[in-house]
C-alpha cells in the first residue's frame, strides 16, 4: 500500500515537473525574444517557413472548405427557404471558427511537424548541446524566432483561408446551387461585424502561440534514442491539435 | 593502492598521486558527484587535468566518462563537487558567467555536431559570426587558415551530408578550434570511423594541440591507440578516478581492474552498463 501511494506520488510529482518545464520553456522563449541579440535574418527566415511555405495549402484548403460549406448550406438553406443567408452563415462560420481552427491544423500538420522533426533532430545529434558549448543561447536561437513568426504567420494565414473560403463558397453556393449573388455578399456586409474578424484573428495568435509552443517543446527535448524524433513529432501534432480544440473553445468562450 | 587510499593522498588516484608536480592545472575536479535516478554515476571523482597537455579519459560503459565530460563543458551541473577552469569555480555560476568560461574552450562532439543545413564554411564561421565583430573579410581569413590546419583547404562549399566521418570530424574540429580557445574538450573523436581514419584524426588532434598550444581533454573508446596521442590516462571506474598519470605509470601500475578493461577491449567486449558511457 505504501510502495502504492509512493507510485502515485511520484508520478504526480513527475506531472508536475513536466508541467512546470512546459510552462517555462514557454517564458524563455518569450522572454528572450525581448533580449539583445536581436536575430531578424532568423524572424524572417522562419516566418517565410512557417507563413510563405505554407500558403499553397492553406489556398487549397480553404477554397475546399468554402466550397463544401457552400455545398451543404445552400441545400439546406434551401429548405427554409432562406437562401439567401447563405454569404452570412458561410462567412461567420469561416471567419469565427472554420478558418483559424483548420488554418492552424494544417499549419501544424505542415509546419509544426516539420519544426518539431528538425529541432529533434538536433536534439539528438547534439547540435542544440554544440549551441551551448559556445555560449549561444539555443531557446534564443532556435525557439524564440519559430514563436514570433508563428505569431506573425498564424493571422495572415488565417485571414487567406478566410478570404479564399468565402470565394469558395460564392463558387458553389451561387455559381451551381443558384443562391442569390447580391444577397450572398449583402448578408456578409451586413452581418459580419469587425468583432466577429478580431474573433478569428485572436484566435490565429493565440493558436500560433500554442502550436509553436507544443511543436518546440516536443523538438527540443526528443529523446536521444532511435525513436525520440519520430515521438516527438508525432507528439507535437497530436498534442498541438488538441490543444488548438481546447484553446478555441476557451478563447471563443471569454470572446464571445 | 586503493581509490580510499589516494583520496587520502589529496584525491589524485594512483599513480599520480606523488606526481603533482610540474605544469599547473587548468582544470581541477574535487569530490565531483551526480545521480541519474538511482545510479550514482560520479561518485566522488577527483582529477586533475595539466595545462598544456592532451589527458584521455578511459574506462567502461557507464563508468562516468561522457557525464564527467558534461560538467566540464558545463552541460551538466554537479550534485555536489567543484570544478575549477583556471582560477574560476563554474559550478556555482549563473548563465552569464558559464557563457563567460564557455568562449574559454571549444568542443568536438562525438557526431561531430555540426549544423546539418549550413555549409562547412557556414559551420565554421558560425562561433565568429555570432559570437565576435569581426569583419566579414577577418572572418574568412580566420574560417581559411583554420580549414587548412585541419586539411579541409577547398571543402568549404561542401555540406556535412557530403562528407565522409573523417572529414565531418575535421570540419568540427576546426569549428572546435576557430576562436582559438585555451581548451579543448572532445568526445569519442574516431568513433565511427576505420582504424585508418582512427589513426589520422588521432595524429590531428595531436598536431592540432601543439600548434594551438591546448589543453586538451578527450574521451575515447579506442584503446589502447589513443594513447599515442595522450600525454596523461585517466581511468574511471564506477564513477570515480582510478588511475591516473602519464600513459607509461598507468600502462605499468599492474591494476588488475585495468589489466581487464584492457584485455576486455582487446577482446572487443563491453562492459554494459545503463547511463553514463
Amino acid at each position: 500500500m505504501v510502495a502504492l501511494i509512493e507510485r502515485l506520488g511520484a508520478l504526480v510529482i513527475d506531472g508536475i515537473a513536466r508541467l512546470g518545464a512546459f510552462v517555462l520553456f514557454l517564458l524563455a522563449a518569450v522572454a528572450y525574444a525581448f533580449l539583445p541579440p536581436y536575430k531578424p535574418r532568423l524572424w524572417i527566415r522562419q516566418i517565410r517557413i512557417i507563413g510563405a511555405d505554407s500558403l499553397f495549402l492553406i489556398l487549397l484548403i480553404g477554397a475546399f472548405t468554402g466550397m463544401v460549406l457552400g455545398l451543404q448550406v445552400a441545400i439546406t438553406l434551401r429548405r427554409f427557404g432562406s437562401d439567401g443567408a447563405l454569404g452570412t452563415v458561410v462567412s461567420l462560420t469561416l471567419v469565427k471558427e472554420l478558418g483559424p481552427v483548420l488554418a492552424a491544423l494544417m499549419i501544424a500538420a505542415r509546419a509544426g511537424s516539420a519544426m518539431a522533426a528538425e529541432l529533434g533532430s538536433m536534439q539528438t545529434t547534439e547540435q542544440i548541446d554544440a549551441l551551448t558549448v559556445m555560449a549561444i543561447n539555443p531557446v534564443q536561437y532556435l525557439v524564440s524566432p519559430r514563436m514570433l513568426a508563428g505569431v506573425v504567420s498564424f493571422p495572415l494565414l488565417t485571414s487567406v483561408f478566410d478570404v479564399v473560403g468565402i470565394w469558395g463558397g460564392y463558387m458553389v453556393g451561387v455559381g451551381l446551387m443558384g443562391a442569390p449573388s447580391g444577397a450572398y455578399f449583402n448578408g456578409i456586409s451586413s452581418y459580419l461585424t469587425s468583432h466577429d474578424i478580431m474573433l478569428g484573428i485572436w484566435k490565429a495568435l493565440v493558436f500560433g502561440v500554442v502550436v509553436m509552443w507544443v511543436c518546440c517543446y516536443k523538438g527540443y527535448n526528443a529523446e536521444r534514442m532511435a525513436t525520440g524524433v519520430s515521438r516527438a513529432t508525432t507528439e507535437a501534432v497530436v498534442l498541438s491539435s488538441v490543444l488548438v480544440l481546447a484553446s478555441d473553445y476557451i478563447v471563443g468562450s471569454l470572446l464571445l | 593502492m586503493s581509490e580510499q587510499q589516494s583520496n587520502r593522498n589529496g584525491g589524485d588516484s594512483r599513480p599520480a598521486a606523488a606526481d603533482t608536480g610540474g605544469s599547473a592545472n587548468a582544470i581541477e575536479v574535487r569530490d565531483l558527484r551526480r545521480r541519474f535516478g538511482r545510479q550514482q554515476v560520479l561518485d566522488g571523482l577527483t582529477l586533475d587535468f595539466r595545462a598544456g597537455e592532451i589527458t584521455t579519459i578511459v574506462g567502461p560503459s557507464g563508468s562516468g566518462k561522457t557525464v564527467l565530460l558534461k560538467h566540464l563543458n558545463l552541460l551538466l551541473r554537479p550534485d555536489s563537487g567543484s570544478i575549477k577552469i583556471g582560477d574560476i569555480e563554474v559550478t556555482r555560476l549563473g548563465a552569464l558567467g558559464l557563457d563567460a568560461v564557455r568562449e574559454k574552450f571549444g568542443m568536438l562532439f562525438q557526431a561531430g555536431a555540426l549544423f546539418d543545413s549550413m555549409s562547412v564554411f557556414d559551420n565554421v564561421a558560425f562561433p565568429l559570426v555570432e559570437k565576435t565583430r569581426l569583419s566579414r573579410s577577418e572572418i574568412n581569413d580566420r574560417v581559411h587558415e583554420t580549414l587548412k590546419a585541419v586539411g579541409l583547404e577547398g571543402m568549404e562549399r561542401k555540406f556535412p551530408s557530403e562528407m565522409s566521418g573523417g572529414m565531418q570530424k575535421r570540419a568540427a574540429l576546426a569549428r572546435a578550434l576557430v576562436r582559438r580557445p585555451k581548451i579543448l574538450m572532445l568526445d569519442e573523436p574516431t568513433t565511427g570511423l576505420d582504424p585508418t581514419r582512427t589513426g589520422a584524426i588521432h595524429d590531428l588532434i595531436r598536431r592540432t594541440q601543439q600548434n594551438f598550444q591546448l589543453t586538451a581533454v578527450m574521451v575515447s573508446h579506442d584503446v589502447p591507440a589513443v594513447f599515442q596521442v595522450s600525454d596523461r590516462v585517466a581511468f574511471l571506474h564506477q564513477g570515480r578516478t582510478h588511475l591516473n598519470g602519464t600513459v607509461a605509470e598507468v600502462m605499468g601500475a599492474g591494476d588488475d581492474v585495468f589489466q581487464r578493461f584492457l584485455a576486455g577491449r582487446a577482446a572487443g567486449e563491453e562492459n554494459e552498463s545503463v547511463i553514463g558511457g
